[in-house]
């Protein structure tokens, strides 16, 4: 490869490569060059995702949206807001834990922006090329529950230790479903590299394994806390959850490591389930199509934020879901038929590996359906069977299962009537 | 059980026995306890519609107790109705349920009339009734939006505020105000409605059932909105009846009681409408008798229009009614009634009554007394939310925090009412 090819196929780092040629300082300078880009870029685009949201929710909500500061679209209503942020006095309140209260809003950003160094923008630009990408992504989004305990603990104040609460049953629940739903595209694609699965899909997954891509999208949703899942900052309950005590831009941070983590689900999304920064309509039709770095970034971004959209859309629509009802949808829902489908798709592919396409994407989408409709199926006879109680005892079952049993402390229930045999009521 | 004093430095984390606390919490509470935690909701808080202060102890997320703390909005409207004649009293009505004023000048006003003894004609009375249920839909859409962001469905609560919008413009046109209107008066209303009332209310009764079914839409069978309401806030009928929960609230617990039916005013006897009645007693079923009250309300508004008498809008009693503007150059007798109004008042008759009419709160009662004299002796209002927030700690046991919010949202309190 020379300069000139390297510059046309816009491989930057491969060019200042060859122009700096192999000294010892090359690798370091360049690995500093593409931190300090991708997590600008991060930092950046969060100022624009913002705005975004605002101005897409206003017009669902038949409102204007920011349209002061910055032109007629309010472009830099949120650049006035992080600096009105960074004015602000830095607070550590009286009794809260200093460490803990001030390491967090960090720890939280960090996580968030380490995250992207597996991303693939386009086919040559990424941070690293992890062969155990997946895995590493999981890993490191799960530290930030602990950034959220440490932030509602550390804040000596009850409605942030509530949402600390809140925040580690959800986040820890949740992250089941996720990475078993992650198996299903990594059987598929054989490998964990963002890249490789990207590369795997000629067809995207989204299309072989929908069941397994809406069980991925509900658990990012609940994830990045956003609603119907936003139950750890949830404002109407707990007032703002494990970030209430935060003033400024301690408060800004955890803003910011929200938005850049949502957007890191997103692109998540798109490249696992939706191919990324691969252009398919252009593959189906001309089989020596390959993406360019300058249309697979573009093609990577519109998926991404297509998803991001329906993550807004999904708040302007949802109300927020309760915490027992949070926990009840993941653990007797989720989690068993998400086992269920793993344990299809891998028999399944084990047995079709070697047919073509063709017969892969039927043999999963149909099984897909089959599956999706059983689980379907199973929750409509649990609903039916409980207004069925309802209008043969005429009360809900959910009243009525504490006063058969007796009423001291819930979790007792369901060894009562193990151990005491005594009759319930039509109840799993 | 230790509990942190906030803004003192140097030994701010205090042992205190719960009888201490109890001291210093100062509701009487019973605490279970001492390893639950006491969590203090409020004044300050997003969703207790205004500065109601619940204390609540919870057991990791489950309320174990509760009391609310009421009286942060005192404003001693009844005492200061006492030093302002009976006309000029009418504007702190206003300031209590600031979601319906015209609900509270209706209840007040009818007193006044009651204990005088006199009436307002037809036209006025056919006014009133379309302006007090007007406030029952613009009240209920504030609850409903308010309700719906307690559960974080932020769309609804605009689109409610959308058309309340509406509401408040015809308001301000019929009366000047849009909220503090003091639009109903002693033997009448302040003025005839103009003559773009009409068009605009029209245009508001033909879009406004479709706006509702919007609501509905994004509600009404969602299965997160339905888990969030459907067996949370339950109270059963007779619980409801010996709390004194009245309106929707009441409704909703499957007893069949609406004033307007019971013990009808204005024009309520001659209309066609029917009282919602839902049996479950949950949260859910109080909202679905709220939406189905907006759309009765539509009805009876659409059943006035259409009957709309003419003539006076105010009673020719001179004692009571100011004389109109014209008059004034004319005749001496009114020159001498408008004096005596505007300096003195008119005088009611020793005596008491009392009023009840249903508010989109429920019963809301005025008891008035006077004495001879152009101010009124005692004035007291029976406010529904009052009552009905004392159902809350019946309502919300062994529940989540997260239903308590949607419990409040779903009784439909306005503080000002509360602490009057």
């Amino acid at each position: 490869m020379d300069l000139n090819t390297a510059l046309r196929e816009l491989r930057l780092l491969d060019y200042l490569r060859l122009l700096w040629g192999d000294a010892p300082w090359v690798e370091p300078v360049l690995d500093l060059i593409s931190i300090i880009t991708v997590s600008t870029f991060c930092l950046l685009i969060v100022i624009f995702l913002i705005w975004l949201e605002r101005k897409v929710i206003a017009r669902m909500q038949d409102r204007i949206g920011p349209n002061r500061v910055g032109g007629k679209f309010g472009l830099l209503q949120t650049v006035a807001d992080v600096l009105k942020l960074l004015t602000k006095e830095a607070i550590t309140p009286v009794g809260a834990d200093w460490v803990a209260y001030n390491l967090a809003p960090f720890l939280i950003v960090m996580t968030a922006l380490l995250m992207w160094a597996v991303m693939p923008f386009a086919p040559t630009w990424i941070g690293v090329d992890l062969n155990i990408a997946v895995f590493y992504v999981l890993s490191i989004s799960s530290v930030s529950v602990v950034c959220l305990l440490l932030a509602g603990w550390g804040s000596n104040n009850k409605y942030a230790l509530l949402g600390a609460f809140r925040a580690v049953a959800q986040l820890v629940s949740y992250e089941v479903p996720m990475v078993l739903s992650l198996i299903v595209p990594i059987i598929l694609a054989r490998s964990m590299s963002l890249i490789g699965i990207s590369e795997a899909q000629v067809l995207p997954f989204a299309l072989l394994v929908p069941v397994s891509a809406v069980i991925f999208y509900i658990s990012a949703l609940a994830e990045t806390g956003r609603t119907p899942f936003d139950l750890l900052e949830a404002e109407s309950e707990i007032v703002a959850g494990f970030h209430v005590e935060y003033g400024g831009m301690k408060f800004g941070m955890f803003f910011l490591a929200e938005f850049i983590s949502t957007l890191f689900m997103s692109s998540l999304f798109a490249t696992i389930y939706l191919g990324g920064y691969r252009f398919v309509l252009g593959e189906l039709f001309n089989p020596n199509y390959t993406t360019g770095n300058l249309a697979g970034i573009l093609i990577f971004f519109i998926k991404t934020f297509l998803v991001y959209f329906v993550f807004i859309w999904i708040r302007a629509t949802f109300p927020r879901i309760r915490i027992d009802q949070m926990l009840n949808f993941n653990w007797k829902f989720l989690v068993p038929w998400t086992l269920v489908l793993v344990l299809v798709v891998a028999l399944l592919d084990r047995l079709v590996a070697d047919s073509g396409w063709t017969v892969r994407t039927l043999a999963h989408l149909s099984s897909n359906i089959v599956i999706a409709l059983i689980a379907l199926g199973f929750a409509r006879r649990r609903a039916a069977r409980e207004k069925l109680f309802e209008e043969e005892f005429g009360v809900a079952e959910e009243i009525a299962r504490p006063m058969i049993l007796g009423s001291d402390g819930h979790d007792d229930h369901e060894h009562d009537h193990e151990t005491h045999g005594q009759p319930a009521p039509a109840h799993d | 059980m230790t509990i942190f004093i906030p803004g003192q430095q140097g030994d701010s984390v205090q042992e205190l026995t719960v009888e201490e606390l109890r001291n210093k919490i100062g509701t009487g509470m019973e605490i279970e306890s001492e390893d639950n935690m006491l969590l203090s909701m409020g004044p300050q808080h997003p969703s207790t519609h205004g500065v109601l202060r619940l204390l609540v102890e919870l057991d990791g997320e489950r309320v174990v107790n509760l009391a609310p703390d009421i009286g942060f909005l005192h404003t001693g409207i009844e005492k200061n109705m006492e030093a302002k004649t009976y006309t000029k009293a009418l504007v702190m009505t206003d300031r209590m349920d600031y979601l319906s004023p015209m609900s509270n000048n209706l209840g007040y006003i009818l007193a006044i009339e009651k204990l005088l003894g006199i009436e307002a004609p037809p036209r006025a009375q056919a006014i009133r009734t379309i302006l007090v249920e007007l406030a029952r839909i613009g009240s209920h859409l504030v609850w409903l939006g308010t309700h719906a962001l307690d559960l974080a469905a932020m769309t609804v609560f605009l689109y409610c505020f959308r058309e309340r919008e509406y509401i408040l413009d015809i308001f301000e046109m019929v009366s000047g105000q849009r909220m503090m209107v003091s639009y109903f008066r002693p033997g009448g209303v302040w003025r005839d409605v103009p003559a773009e009332f009409e068009p605009q209310m029209r245009k508001f009764l033909k879009f406004m059932p479709s706006r509702i079914a919007d609501y509905e839409g994004l509600l009404k069978k969602n299965p997160i909105f339905m888990k969030r309401t459907k067996e949370v806030g339950y109270i059963s009928g007779e619980d409801a009846i010996s709390w004194g929960l009245t309106g929707p609230s009441l409704r909703g617990s499957g007893v069949d009681w609406d004033i307007r039916k019971v013990y009808p005013y204005l024009l309520y006897d001659q209309l066609d409408f029917d009282v919602p009645v839902y049996n479950e007693g949950d949260v859910y079923a109080r909202y679905l008798c709220r939406m189905d009250e907006m759309r009765e309300s539509l009805r009876i508004i659409q059943q006035v229009m259409d009957n709309m008498p003419d003539g006076p809008v105010n009673s020719d009693d001179r004692k009571v009614v100011p004389p109109p503007r014209a008059e004034l150059g004319r005749s001496m007798e009114a020159v001498i009634h408008h004096f005596k109004l505007w300096t003195e008042g008119f005088k009611a008759p020793e005596g008491f009554v009392k009023v009840s009419i249903e508010s989109p709160r429920g019963e809301f009662m005025t008891y008035l007394r006077g004495d001879g004299g152009p101010k009124p002796a005692r004035v007291h209002f029976r406010t529904p939310s009052y009552v009905n927030l004392a159902a809350l700690p019946t309502m919300s046991k062994d529940l989540y925090v997260a239903d308590l919010v949607s419990i409040i949202g779903s009784i439909d309190i306005v503080l000002g009412e509360i602490d009057r």
